[in-house]
């Protein structure tokens, strides 16, 4: 089967019509394809969080990550985006859900499309996958160790953002969850409270969590990198994205 | 996680960005991921004039025991000059 891929930076029409930047990587082949959409940590529309686009693509998937900074700032560097965004309080998620609607329609309507779209995220976009997934029509979702899906945010943090695990009835598709036994945001009595809350719901969901890995076990740039863990996860995504997002 | 713990306060001073000094307007202080620093989480501090765009920052990324030196160097050099010139 033919391998090839294409990654560039486009354009999409995100929240509210907004013509925004975005990261799209895919494969070359005929298709008919699944779809992903990444979205990116707080630190930002970075070179890693590219590498994991384009990882999706490799697999077979077509990948779109939105520039979740674009309006803040148009053209700047990741860490320069990212510091003045943290500096006004994060990315709103009304404005995050409209994003991710809006690369999801980018996704469907490309035409070797199968037509489903899966969602994930890492860290706060990892809350921000949850969060698509009970606002929006998916196929699949993924949520690598989001912070505040459950529990409230802790008394002085400029964190606007709120618990949301009350959302879990309103799921749309079935979520993988990746999480580290280490992991304080979230906590494993977190994670419980979320599986509980899906079981309430009569949710289709698979959570793993792995011993000897904490917050961020995927990055493979930064001290937190668990190879174990990380191998693993991504053996669950592929297996997972695969079975409801495949052809 | 990415803790958001954040104060930003207004500034007066200079620095050296990418290119050349700007004049500083806005100081954030922040404790989570580094975008370079080989720590978990860092004691990060931009300094920015947001007028100029989001490049006009001058960026720095401590670990916490650093950070606390830095903090404490500053205060004493500070408590240290001639009455008057502070």
């Amino acid at each position: 089967m033919y391998d090839g891929i294409l990654a560039e930076t486009t354009t999409i029409s995100g929240h509210g019509g907004d013509l925004i930047e975005a990261y799209f990587a895919r494969p070359l082949g005929p298709g008919p394809f699944g779809s992903v959409v990444v979205i990116h940590h707080l630190p930002g529309y970075d070179a890693a969080t590219k590498e994991i686009a384009r990882r999706f693509a490799v697999l077979g998937f077509a990948a779109l990550m939105p520039n979740l900074y674009s309006r803040e700032a148009p053209g700047a560097r990741p860490d320069d985006a990212a510091a003045l965004v943290r500096a006004q309080g994060g990315v709103p998620d009304d404005r995050l859900v409209g994003d991710v609607g809006g690369a999801a329609a980018h996704l469907r309507a490309l035409p070797n499309s199968n037509g489903k779209v899966g969602v994930i995220g890492y860290c706060s976009g990892g809350r921000q996958s949850f969060l698509a997934a009970t606002s929006l029509d998916l196929d699949a979702a993924v949520d690598c160790y989001g912070a505040f899906v459950v529990g409230a945010v802790p008394e002085g943090f400029p964190l606007k953002v709120g618990p949301i695990v009350d959302r879990a009835p309103q799921l749309s598709c079935p979520l993988l969850g990746l999480f580290g036994s280490e992991d304080q945001y979230p906590s494993p009595e977190q994670v419980l409270e979320l599986q509980q809350a899906l079981d309430a719901a009569g949710k289709t969901y698979e959570f793993h969590s792995y011993d000897d890995a904490g917050h961020a076990f995927f990055a493979p740039d930064r001290p937190s990198y668990r190879q174990a863990a990380a191998t693993e996860g991504w053996q669950r995504i592929e297996t997972f994205f695969a079975r409801y997002l495949g052809a | 996680m990415c803790t958001y713990i954040t104060k930003t306060l207004p500034a007066s001073g200079s620095a050296k960005g990418q290119a050349e000094w700007f004049d500083v307007t806005d100081v954030s202080v922040y404790f989570d991921h580094p975008v370079h620093a080989q720590a978990g989480h860092t004691l990060n501090i931009d300094l920015r004039n947001p007028m100029l765009g989001p490049s006009a920052r001058v960026a720095a990324e401590l670990t916490a025991d650093s950070a606390r030196a830095l903090a404490h160097a500053i205060l004493a050099i500070l408590d240290e000059a001639p009455p008057g010139l502070t």
